[in-house]
């Protein structure tokens, strides 16, 4: 490759990579050169700024038609402009968050840290919403994993933090292993890395010898990338590191790494598994043969998260495995392919990004002040900080999928997938809901903290600004989206249209 | 000017949500008094639809439609396939309900002065509560009307988990739970029908069922359309509730405060009523055919069933609660029957039992403040320290054993002719219950006020009878249980167009 090629490539479409490595690099060096008793805190605002210039770049690329760059590695369409502002949205609440977090331990030293490993890990995954070659992806996947192992073992000192370190560490190995592993055979099968390739030579011939290889590698991959979206088989991580890492890095974990782990994993299994014959008329391809084991993973997913939740005294182990029941119902949106898929996964993505890190903030706050992450920290907020317990209700109601919310909307969208295919995944759409009304159980026990029980005596609760924004802007997103959801809806459809482009 | 005036009615009690978020909690007499105004646009303009109804101008006139979100992104293909309007509108039925739950809304406001604490949080969720019922009766699509029955469904749970009696938070959670189930179930039927016809709006989806004719989305086999239809059972028979679902509703009646029970025995057990109407006769007339024998069996089930525990309960409270049962069992007896009558008879009772049950409730609140107990053991001679609340108990009680010239009687006599006209013998097993109406309610009653208890509560000394505030909403229900019972024309005229189509729907 000489320089007049590399010229000719559209860099433009990369800049917010750019912006983000940039800042990573400036970020480290900041870390490295300061003097030791400089507040690293206000290195976040450098984060932040980094995160919303890339925000700005990427709307001003929204108008570009789909460019590829270096042989198709790189490629932006409407499916990586639509999920790289989800990614980059979530990161900027986490900075404010993890701006605002003053613990007793663990993020004080080693603060400057904690941002440049966040925006190493959110490169990886803006990378791999972008990549258009199993290479790319899986590099994306790797710097998004190895930055969450540091980050999940941040309070050095912590035994629950360093226990959660090395079990996320060793479940992300044999996941990734994994995931490699069935990779592996559609390059053999293939002879090639690069997606649109790979699917164009697999859906060119059926070979029913090939099926098996095929299947060995769809449930490969889809087994080992279970473990990014915390769901079955790969999920028993989740509570343990939920629990032992610091409020923001949950926070990053149960929102923008799972965000991550969806975009990969639609990336993988649709570009290259959606035009696949499964047998010799073409009839029925091989992603809609198989997507009967993509909504039996869905359905135990959604049963084990809610179900265990019940028992969970831990709020933050208990809003793990509600991420994990909330991962189950995004796989629902998948199984059931069809045309609202895309739209369900966005919007419900979208719901959860500002739910979950409305009642995460909501959770630091509390869990900060007290110390304590038992659920019975919440007993008479409502008396205490009313603002604050009315807040949280919000952003529970949306969890629970209540009317009024976003969250209600968003499995709307999923029902819709899930009813108008012929014939309909009745089923799939059954446990579901039903799974949703055992989660009102455990999302109204903490209401019931909140409401009904008396308040312990405690001082009144300062809300710091980083964590008073992020708050707002969870309740505005929450609430504006789930009664007039058509602004968001529209944005999605005249940007990005129905992401025609996603296959080209 | 007309579109201006459903919206208004429905939403105004959000007004007073807001100026109650400015008061300070302690300010108990000026948020009672919010709280009680803020439920009076919605009476008015409800009584204003009714006098223009009643002037001849067409209820339709007061519609309006306006988009709200759609689904997908298809609006190049066909604008309306996947959207959601945000569309409200009256027939004679719902206007009907509307004013019912109106009326009651107001009169509960006055019988929250029972309330002891947190005024504020209880009257922002009492107003959203009836933001949600009002809704419910007026939406024009099923999501719409998914999204009000939902609204009702939070305020209602803090209402009885807060400011209930001992064993609220149980009864808030078996609320919850039973509820949420019902609401599940019917959130999957709305979204089956909405999914593969692409519409949500009633009307068409009417049309869609009945006439069809029009290509959908995924096709809707005959076996479906059946299952949808339990379903929507289901789901309404555990509002409503039917035998064995009603557990939930026990609780809640014993265990909630009396002035949110009026509203849920007078218009939340009936939105199940409603639905049953509504939906289960109007989506699916010919399924609900089929069926609507074993509804009037369900019905004379309930009916005998809440009869006979109603008469060993020792607890006032409990007593009313089964004989809420017992009473929904007529509703369900008209709704089987199938013809003119009896659909006329069950929303007769709906509107009369959700009257006569919130006067009863009213009057059980207003005994609770005196003597602290409803336990008809410990009760006894109440005439004598109370002699117009006790007369007024009597009427009360009067009204809903279905004594003639009182609406109960109205409604029961319509219900039962409905039925024997297509089923006689069940009918007139049925009829049983209505004497054990008269036993268990004169029972209760009659030892309340000249009886002797077995352990007498302490009772005051002097007279402490119901005050001149109090005294409103009793004399207002009684006036309208008179009414209707004396000329019944005053309900069956709105509700004639709405039978009548449903009755053509059905092709009797």
């Amino acid at each position: 490759m000489d320089l007049e090629t590399m010229l000719s490539y559209e860099w433009g479409a990369m800049m917010p990579e750019f912006i983000i490595l940039g800042v990573v690099t400036l970020l480290s060096l900041l870390d490295l050169f300061l003097p030791k008793q400089y507040n690293r805190k206000s290195l976040a605002w450098i984060a932040l700024a980094g995160i919303i210039l890339a925000i700005i770049t990427l709307i001003s690329l929204f108008d570009l038609e789909v460019t590829s760059i270096l042989h198709d590695t790189f490629r932006l369409d409407s499916f990586a402009k639509a999920f790289k502002l989800l990614l980059l949205v979530g990161a900027a609440l986490v900075i404010l968050l993890a701006e605002s977090f003053s613990p007793k331990e663990g993020m004080a030293e080693n603060r400057g840290e904690f941002y440049y490993l966040f925006l190493a890990a959110l490169l990886g995954a803006m990378v791999m919403s972008s990549s258009g070659d199993l290479i790319t992806l899986f590099v994306g996947l790797e710097l998004l994993s190895i930055s969450s192992y540091i980050l999940a073992g941040f309070r050095k000192k912590n035994l629950a933090s360093n226990e959660s370190a090395m079990k996320y560490v060793i479940n992300g190995g044999i996941s990734t292993a994994i995931t490699l592993f069935g990779m592996s055979y559609l390059y053999g099968l293939t002879g090639s890395t690069n997606l649109i390739e790979m699917s164009g030579t697999m859906s060119a011939v059926f070979d029913g010898q090939f099926q098996y290889l095929l299947g060995l590698a769809f449930f490969m991959i889809l087994v080992g990338l279970s473990f990014k979206l915390a769901s079955v088989p790969f999920h028993m991580w989740a509570p343990d590191v939920y629990q032992g890492s610091p409020t923001p890095v949950t926070a990053f974990l149960s929102v923008v790494s799972k965000t991550a782990g969806f975009i990969i994993l639609l990336r993988i299994i649709i570009s290259l598994f959606l035009m696949t014959p499964s047998d010799e008329t073409g009839a029925l391809t091989f992603l809609e043969r198989n997507s009967d084991y993509i909504g039996f993973l869905a359905g135990i997913t959604m049963v084990v998260g809610n179900v265990i939740a019940l028992r969970q005294r831990n709020i933050k182990r208990m809003l793990a495995y509600s991420s994990i029941a909330h991962a189950g119902y995004i796989l629902v949106a998948i199984a059931v392919l069809g045309y609202f898929t895309f739209d369900a996964v966005w919007f419900y993505l979208v719901a959860y990004l500002f739910m979950n890190l409305g009642a995460l903030a909501v959770i630091q706050l509390i869990t900060d002040k007290t110390g304590s992450e038992d659920i019975s920290r919440f007993a008479g907020l409502y008396r205490t900080s009313p603002v604050l317990a009315v807040a949280m209700a919000i952003f529970i109601l949306s969890l629970a999928g209540i009317p009024g919310t976003a969250g209600f909307i968003g499995k709307l969208t999923i029902f819709m997938g899930a009813f108008s295919a012929d014939p309909g995944h009745y089923v799939l759409g059954s446990i579901m809901i039903g799974a949703t009304v055992i989660s009102y159980v455990y999302y109204f026990g903490i209401m019931t903290q909140m409401f009904f029980r008396p308040a312990l005596p405690t001082e009144k609760l300062k809300v710091p600004g980083g964590i008073m924004f992020v708050l707002v802007l969870c309740i505005g997103g929450t609430v504006l989206f789930g009664l007039a959801p058509n602004i968001a809806f529209d944005f999605l459809h005249t940007n990005f249209g129905s992401f025609e482009d996603f296959l080209q | 000017m007309s579109s201006f005036i459903l919206p208004s009615l429905i939403f105004s009690p959000l007004l007073g949500v807001v100026i109650l978020f400015f008061l300070s909690k302690n300010q108990e007499k000026a948020i009672k008094i919010v709280g009680f105004l803020a439920t009076l646009p919605s009476l008015l303009l409800s009584l204003f639809l009714y006098v223009q109804y009643k002037a001849g101008t067409e209820l339709s006139d007061f519609a309006i439609k306006e988009a709200w979100f759609t689904f997908g992104n298809l609006k190049q293909y066909d604008p309306k396939l996947f959207a959601v309007d945000f569309e409200l509108a009256l027939d004679g039925f719902s206007l009907v309900m509307v004013i019912l739950t109106a009326v009651l809304s107001t009169l509960a406001a006055i019988a929250s002065i029972h309330i002891k604490k947190e005024w504020k949080g209880y009257f922002i969720l009492f107003l959203i509560l009836q933001v949600g019922m009002l809704g419910v009766f007026t939406s024009q699509n099923l999501i719409l009307f998914f999204i009000f029955f939902e609204i009702t469904l939070i305020p209602m749970f803090f209402l009885i988990g807060k400011w209930g009696y001992l064993e609220k938070e149980k009864a808030a959670y078996s609320f919850l739970i039973y509820n949420g189930l019902g609401s599940a179930i019917l959130l999957i039927v709305i979204m089956v029908l909405f999914a593969r016809t692409g519409t949500s709006n009633i009307e068409a989806l009417r049309y869609i069922m009945t006439v069809g004719g029009v290509s959908l989305i995924a096709p809707i086999s005959g076996v479906m359309k059946y299952a949808l239809l339990i379903a929507l059972l289901v789901a309404f028979g555990i509002k409503l509730p039917i035998f064995p679902l009603h557990t939930w509703m026990l609780r809640v009646h014993v265990q909630a405060p009396p002035s949110i029970v009026m509203l849920h025995a007078g218009v939340l057990l009936k939105i199940g009523a409603f639905g049953l109407i509504r939906f289960g006769m109007g989506i699916f007339p010919q399924e609900f055919q089929k069926i609507a024998i074993y509804l009037a069996i369900l019905g004379v089930i309930n009916l005998l069933y809440g009869a006979f525990l109603a008469l060993i309960q020792t607890d006032f409270k409990m007593v009313l609660a089964y004989s809420s049962i017992s009473h929904m069992g007529i509703v369900l007896i008209g709704v089987g029957a199938l013809n003119e009558a009896g659909i006329q008879g069950a929303i007769f009772q709906v509107v009369s039992h959700g009257l006569i049950a919130a006067l009863l409730f009213f009057l059980v609140g207003v005994m609770y403040e005196r003597v602290q107990t409803s336990s008809i053991d410990r009760l006894g001679g109440l005439a004598k320290i109370m002699p117009l609340t006790s007369g007024f108990l009597l009427a009360a009680g009067m009204a809903s054993l279905g004594m003639p010239g009182m609406s109960g009687f109205v409604s029961e006599f319509m219900a039962f002719l409905g039925l024997f006209k297509e089923e006689p013998v069940l009918a007139g097993i049925g009829a049983i219950g209505i004497i054990l109406t008269a036993v268990y309610l004169l029972r209760a009653v009659l030892g309340i006020t000249f009886g002797t208890a077995k352990q007498p509560v302490p009772l005051p000394a002097e007279k402490s009878d119901i005050r001149a505030i109090e005294m409103a909403p009793v004399l207002v229900l009684l006036l309208l249980i008179v009414l209707i019972g004396v000329f019944p024309s005053i309900l069956s005229g709105p509700l004639q167009g709405a039978v009548e189509a449903i009755m053509i729907g059905i092709g009797g």
